[in-house]
């Protein structure tokens, strides 16, 4: 078992990441929070929101299982920190 | 302030980042994989900002804020969109599967890697080929933007050419100099600088305007429209197409697709994707917010000036207007090392060793790869000089051309029917098809072709589209050759 059924939900989160990073529902709005366009903070919200996730998706061993690949162990206990999770792919360190 | 004390402060950066090149030069062993790849022992910082600085290019530091300034704010979301959330994706499907399969079979180029997964020298070449003409612009772009800096900065007194051959010069010597590692080692202190002082550049404007939010009600109340959410040059289309096509192309860039290899283990990767969004915001939010906030400031950009020097001198003393404007130069010029340098090696293994000259030794390598470049950067300064378009334009030409690589390419690592009729359809019927339309805008003698249709959506969109469908239908209609071997690309099940 490589691939668990429930990363597939990464496939539309990503797809939403990528689609929303434009304010979309913003269109038009000419608001000034806190000193820029409120449309600016969202962008700015927004990144924020992806690189958490981008964070949980590689933490979560999504990252190997998604390329068919083994994730760590430690990884999949979820437990350890990133920093101490040793080179995941099989291949070891180059 | 002085002429002399700004341009030596320019010329002394350029000589520091040098210096530091030869350091990692004499670090270095002689083999094309450490030339080229730095022995394919890359860490996350190094790699991060390597990936990073190669971005940070007149593109960035001088086109963006000219647009935002010219045409308000969106240029951030349009970039950020792509450049932090897209390409962080691509990074991921394209980038961490190129680099498990190259670190299996030992690539080194994109069209090594294709090459050999379908048997085709012919593919590889053309892959090769592709990449080096849209390179051609891109350089080209920064040899422009050092131009006109050194324009802005010395109010005339360095000619335009002069500013472009000053880079053209550095560029040439610091490849020939340096190989990868080299250029890693700058880009990262050129990342962490560009990044420190453009903060500094927006603190001492936004102060010296009395503010965050009076500097934004100044900007309002020059140009209304910025405060909304799109209108004028940003439609819908705009920011679709530009955003993919962009994105996409990044990916193809010899540059960034060879860091792709480069990585020492997965985890570097994996630690890169995640602080990408942010360090992308970082650079753009201050860069692009600077331009925009020019709009609403008294200062006068004179035609064919970078609005960024401008507000700059301004508003910050002339010692750091001149420390901006040295570090975007030296910003450019490692830019453009790495694509003169990821050029070379398309061009020395996938050309001339291929088709040339298979036995050429290692030193003849080295020295044909030199020379290629110290040829590319100087046609591409004489090409520079005629200015055939403004950096944003020239700079998403060249994104474009490669953005049209990138469906072919995922076909390929993801599809094990792909054929090689399939791919070289992909890859070569859209490319002549937008060459077409590039160069239909440079010869006086054909009428010009649209470059977007409806409102700002890209053709060259329309060609991504064009080029996947080729890809795949004509790889559903042919056969797999004997050459060919999928199993090549496999990375799964160990």
């Amino acid at each position: 078992m490589t691939r668990s059924r429930s990363d597939i939900v990464w496939i539309p989160t990503f797809a939403i990441l990528v689609a929303f990073a434009v304010p979309w529902p913003l269109w038009g709005v000419d608001r000034v929070v806190a000193g820029l366009p409120v449309w600016i903070w969202w962008h700015v919200a927004w990144l924020g929101l992806c690189a958490t996730l981008f964070a949980l998706f590689v933490r979560s061993g999504a990252w190997e299982r998604g390329m068919g690949q083994r994730p760590t162990a430690v990884a999949d206990a979820g437990t350890v920190e990133e920093s101490a999770t040793p080179t995941a792919d099989t291949e070891g360190d180059r | 302030m002085t002429l002399g004390l700004s341009l030596g402060i320019v010329v002394g950066y350029l000589v520091v980042a040098l210096g530091l090149g030869l350091v990692a030069y004499r670090v270095s062993e002689t083999t094309a994989e450490d030339y080229y790849l730095a022995n394919r022992s890359i860490g996350t910082l190094v790699l991060l900002f390597t990936t990073f600085a190669t971005l940070l290019s007149a593109f960035t530091f001088f086109g963006g804020p000219n647009l935002a300034y010219a045409a308000g704010p969106e240029w951030l979301i349009v970039m950020g969109t792509l450049d932090g959330v897209l390409f962080a994706v691509l990074w991921y499907v394209i980038g961490y599967k190129q680099w498990l399969i190259g670190a299996r079979n030992g690539y080194v180029t994109l069209g090594e890697m294709l090459g050999d997964r379908f048997g085709s020298t012919g593919l590889r070449a053309l892959v090769a080929g592709v990449s080096l003409l849209w390179l051609f612009p891109y350089v080209m772009l920064q040899q422009m933007g050092a131009g006109e800096a050194l324009v802005g900065l010395t109010g005339g007194a360095v000619p335009y050419w002069g500013g472009a051959a000053l880079i053209t010069g550095f560029m040439i010597l610091y490849v020939a100099v340096a190989g990868l590692r080299g250029v890693a080692w700058t880009d990262t202190l050129q990342g962490l600088f560009m990044l420190s002082v453009v903060w500094i550049a927006a603190a001492w404007v936004v102060s010296s305007l009395g503010g965050v939010g009076a500097a934004t009600e100044g900007m309002l109340a020059a140009r209304p429209e910025f405060g909304s959410f799109g209108g004028g040059t940003y439609t819908p289309g705009f920011i679709v197409s530009t955003a993919i096509t962009i994105a996409f192309g990044v990916t193809m860039f010899p540059q960034i697709n060879q860091r792709f290899f480069v990585a020492k283990s997965a985890t570097t990767l994996k630690r890169s994707f995640a602080l990408w969004p942010v360090l992308v915001l970082l650079l753009f939010l201050p860069a692009f917010m600077l331009g925009a906030w020019a709009a609403g400031t008294p200062i006068e950009v004179p035609d064919g000036a970078n609005v960024l020097p401008v507000i700059l001198g301004e508003y910050a003393p002339a010692w750091f207007t001149a420390l901006v404007v040295a570090g975007a130069m030296a910003a450019m010029m490692s830019s453009s090392d790495s694509m003169l340098l990821s050029g070379s090696s398309y061009f020395t293994r996938d050309l001339y060793r291929p088709l040339i000259d298979a036995n050429a030794s290692e030193r003849r390598e080295a020295w044909i790869a030199r020379i290629g470049v110290a040829a590319f950067a100087t046609l591409s300064f004489v090409a520079s000089l005629f200015r055939p378009g403004t950096l944003i334009e020239v700079g998403d030409t060249a994104f474009s051309g490669f953005a049209l690589l990138a469906l072919p390419v995922i076909c390929a690592l993801y599809w094990p029917r792909t054929t090689r009729t399939g791919m070289i359809a992909g890859v070569a019927v859209p490319q002549v098809a937008y060459l077409a339309v590039v160069l239909s805008a440079v010869v006086g003698a054909v009428p010009t072709l649209p470059r977007t249709v409806f409102g700002g959506w890209d053709v060259a969109l329309g060609l991504m589209v064009l080029s996947g469908a080729l890809t795949v239908g004509v790889s559903l209609l042919t056969a797999a050759t004997d050459e060919g071997d999928a199993s090549r690309f496999a990375v799964a099940g160990d």
